[in-house]
C-alpha cells in the first residue's frame, strides 16, 4: 500500500520531530535563555532513555530492575535522573565562563557513553534494554504510530506552554539580563550562578524527558541507538536555525532540520553502496557547513528573539550586541 | 609488581601518551589564552594531521618522520585558513559563538577525513617493533622520538615567545589585549601566529598518536578532553603548564588501570579536569581564568 506506507512514514517523522523539538526546547532554556553552552546534549538524552526503561519494564535477571512501574514513573524519573546529573556538573562549571561548561559536558557525554556500554548491571551492555512498553502500543501499527504522536504532543505542548510562561514570567526576564550583562545582573543583586544552576538543570530535565520518549518510540535502547556527536549537534543547528531564545523558533527549526536530515537521507539511500557510507559523511559536512552559515548571514534565526519593553518596535538588534568576555 | 615493571608498562607509556596530549594542549592554551577561546575543533585538526602524514606516507613512499614536517606545514596552513573563513567574522561576537562554531568545525573536518580517507584504521608502517634494552628499561626508538619532538617544539615555540618580536607580541596579547592593541601590536598578525603555530603542534600531536598506536577517523576526538585536562591543570596561557599537564594526564591515565576497570581510562581526563575546576581553576601555574 503506496498511501499508508506515506502516511507511517509521515507520522515516523512527525515524532521524531516532536521528541527533536523537545529536545530543542531544553536547549532554549539552556542556551537561549542562560547563555550555557551545553555539549553533551546526547548524554542527557541517554541518561533519560535509560532511566525509563530500567523503571518501566518489567523485571530481568542480570540486569537491574525492570521496576515494571507505569511509563509515566518511568517519564518522571528519567527527568530527575539527567537533573541530578546535570546538578554537580552545573555546580562545579557554572561559575566559570561558558567555555568551561562546553568541555565540560562533551566529557559527561563521553563518560555516559562508557557507562553504558560496560555496566551490565546497569544497561545491560551492548545488547541494550528491549521490550520497553509503548503507550497504546497494543493496537495496529498505524494506530499505535497516531496514538504516540498524540502522546507527544501532548507532552511537546505542555512542555512550550510550561516553558513559554517562564520566559515571559520574570523569572525569564532575569535570566536574559544575567546573559546579556553578567555583571548588571550581578549588581541588581541576582544570584547569577544558582539562576544558571536552575536553567542548566531545567534543560537537563527535558532531554532526558526526550530520551525516555525515544525509548518507549523505539520500544528498545541499545549503546548504538544514536550517534552522540550526530544527536548533540542536530539539536544545536535546529536551535540556532530556528531561532535560540524563540521557544516556537525552537520547534519550527527542529522540523525545518528533521525534514532535511531524513530527506537526504533517504537521497543518499538509493545511492550505489559504495558511495552511500560516504554521503553518510558527506551529509554531516553540510549539517556542519550549514551552522557555519548560519551563524555568519542569520545569526538570530528564522523566528528572532522577540524583543519586549522599550525595545520593541524600534530597529532589531541581535542577541549577541552584550559582549561578556 | 616490582619498580621496573611499572616503569615499563604503566609510566613510559604514560610518559610518551602525555608527551602527545602535551603538543595538543600547548596549542589549546595559546588558543585560549590569545584568542579567547575554548577551541573544540583541536582534536579533529590533529586527526587532519595525522591522515596528512599517512597520505605522504603511502602516496609518496616517504618514513614517517619526513612526512611529520610536511602534515605540520599543511596542517598550519589550513588552521590558518578556518580562521579566515570561518571564525574571523565572528570576533566581534561573544566568544562562546566561536565555540559553537568551532564544534561545527570538528564535525567538518572529521567527515572530511572520512570522505577522503574512510573510516578504516590504518597505520604508519606495518610490523611489530621490538623495544630497545635500556639498562632493563625497555623503550622503543618512536617512543623515544616522540619525546624529543616534544622538547624540541615545545624548546623552540619558548624561544620564540620570549626572545622573538612576535612572539613577545603574542605574550602581550595574551596578558593585556588592550595594552597591547595601544602599544601597536598588529592583531591580525598575532592571530594568524598563533594558529600557525597552534595548528602545527595539533598536526605533531596527531601524527604521533598515530606514529604510536594507529591512525583511526575518531583518534582526535577521543584525545580533546585530555588536552583541555592537561591545558587547564597546567594553567592556561602557561606553555611549560600544558606540557606539565599534558604529562601528568598521559601518566594519570596509564597508571589509572591499576586501580579502576581500564574501559574508565579515558574518565581520568575529566576527573582531573573537574577536580582542578573545583580546588584550583587557575591550574598548577598559575595561569588565567576566563
Amino acid at each position: 500500500m503506496e498511501f499508508l506506507g506515506l502516511v507511517n512514514y509521515a507520522l515516523f517523522t512527525a515524532i521524531f520531530i516532536a521528541i527533536y523539538a523537545l529536545l530543542a526546547l531544553g536547549l532554549n532554556i539552556q542556551w537561549g535563555f542562560a547563555g550555557l553552552f551545553n555539549a553533551g546534549i546526547a548524554g542527557f538524552f541517554a541518561v533519560g532513555a535509560y532511566t525509563s526503561a530500567v523503571l518501566s519494564t518489567p523485571a530481568d535477571d542480570g540486569r537491574l530492575g525492570g521496576f515494571d512501574l507505569h511509563f509515566v514513573f518511568g517519564w518522571i524519573g528519567a527527568m530527575l535522573a539527567a537533573a541530578l546529573v546535570a546538578w554537580p556538573i552545573g555546580k562545579i562549571c557554572l561559575r566559570f565562563r561558558s567555555d568551561y561548561l562546553a568541555i565540560a559536558s562533551i566529557g559527561v557525554a563521553e563518560i555516559i557513553r562508557l557507562v553504558i556500554k560496560s555496566e551490565e548491571v546497569l544497561t545491560n551492555g551492548a545488547r541494550g534494554i528491549n521490550g520497553i512498553p509503548r503507550p497504546a502500543g497494543d493496537i495496529g501499527y498505524t494506530e499505535s504510530q497516531i496514538a504516540y504522536l498524540v502522546i507527544v504532543l501532548a507532552v511537546l505542548i505542555v512542555a512550550y506552554v510550561l516553558v513559554e510562561r517562564q520566559f515571559n514570567a520574570p523569572w525569564g526576564r532575569m535570566m536574559r539580563a544575567i546573559r546579556d550583562n553578567e555583571d548588571a545582573a550581578k549588581a541588581m543583586g541576582k544570584d547569577v550562578e544558582f539562576r544558571r544552576l536552575e536553567a542548566f538543570i531545567f534543560g537537563a530535565a527535558l532531554m532526558g524527558l526526550g530520551g525516555a520518549l525515544f525509548a518507549h518510540f523505539n520500544r528498545s535502547i541499545t549503546p548504538e541507538a544514536i550517534d552522540p556527536m550526530v544527536a548533540t549537534f542536530l539539536v544545536w543547528i535546529m536551535l540556532i536555525l530556528g531561532g535560540s531564545g524563540n521557544n516556537r523558533g525552537a520547534i519550527l527549526g527542529a522540523a525545518v532540520v528533521w525534514i532535511i536530515w531524513s530527506v537526504s537521507e533517504i537521497a543518499t539511500d538509493r545511492l550505489p553502496h559504495e558511495y552511500a557510507i560516504q554521503a553518510k559523511y558527506i551529509r554531516l559536512f553540510l549539517i556542519g557547513l550549514m551552522l557555519q552559515l548560519v551563524l555568519r548571514f542569520r545569526p538570530e534565526g528564522l523566528l528572532p528573539e522577540p524583543l519586549r519593553g522599550d525595545l520593541r518596535g524600534s530597529r532589531r538588534t541581535p542577541k549577541s550586541g552584550a559582549d561578556h568576555s | 609488581m616490582d619498580l621496573i615493571e611499572l616503569l615499563n608498562f604503566y609510566v613510559i607509556p604514560g610518559i610518551v601518551l602525555g608527551s602527545i596530549y602535551a603538543l595538543g594542549a600547548v596549542g589549546i592554551t595559546l588558543i585560549f589564552a590569545i584568542l579567547r577561546y575554548a577551541h573544540l575543533a583541536h582534536g579533529d585538526l590533529a586527526t587532519f594531521g595525522a591522515f596528512v602524514a599517512l597520505a605522504c606516507v603511502t602516496g609518496v613512499g616517504i618514513p614517517p618522520l619526513a612526512a611529520l614536517p610536511i602534515a605540520i606545514l599543511v596542517t598550519a596552513a589550513v588552521a590558518v585558513g578556518i580562521d579566515k573563513v570561518f571564525y574571523e567574522h565572528l570576533r566581534e561576537r561573544p566568544k562562546i559563538v566561536t565555540v559553537m562554531a568551532s564544534l561545527g568545525i570538528a564535525l567538518m573536518l572529521r567527515s572530511v577525513v572520512q570522505v577522503v580517507w574512510g573510516v578504516d584504521t590504518e597505520t604508519y608502517s606495518r610490523g611489530i617493533v621490538r623495544p630497545e634494552d635500556y639498562f632493563g628499561l625497555r623503550i622503543r626508538d618512536r617512543e623515544l622520538y616522540t619525546v624529543v619532538a616534544l622538547i624540541v617544539l615545545v624548546g623552540a615555540l619558548q624561544l620564540f615567545l620570549t626572545r622573538s618580536k612576535w612572539g613577545k607580541a603574542m605574550r602581550a596579547m595574551s596578558d593585556n589585549p588592550n595594552l597591547a592593541l595601544l602599544s601597536g601590536i598588529d592583531n591580525k598578525k598575532v592571530v594568524m601566529l598563533t594558529w600557525v603555530i597552534a595548528g602545527g603542534l595539533c598536526a605533531a600531536s596527531g601524527f604521533f598518536l598515530g606514529y604510536n598506536t594507529e591512525i583511526k577517523s575518531m583518534m582526535g576526538w577521543h584525545m580533546l578532553l585530555p588536552m583541555f585536562a592537561a591545558a587547564i591543570l597546567g594553567g592556561v596561557g602557561r606553555v611549560e603548564g600544558a606540557v606539565l599537564g599534558g604529562l601528568i594526564v598521559g601518566i594519570a591515565e596509564e597508571l589509572s588501570v591499576l586501580v579502576i576497570p581500564s574501559e574508565y581510562k579515558a574518565a581520568m581526563a575529566f576527573a582531573i579536569l573537574l577536580f582542578m575546576l573545583l580546588v584550583r581553576p587557575t591550574g598548577l601555574l598559575k595561569g588565567k581564568v576566563l
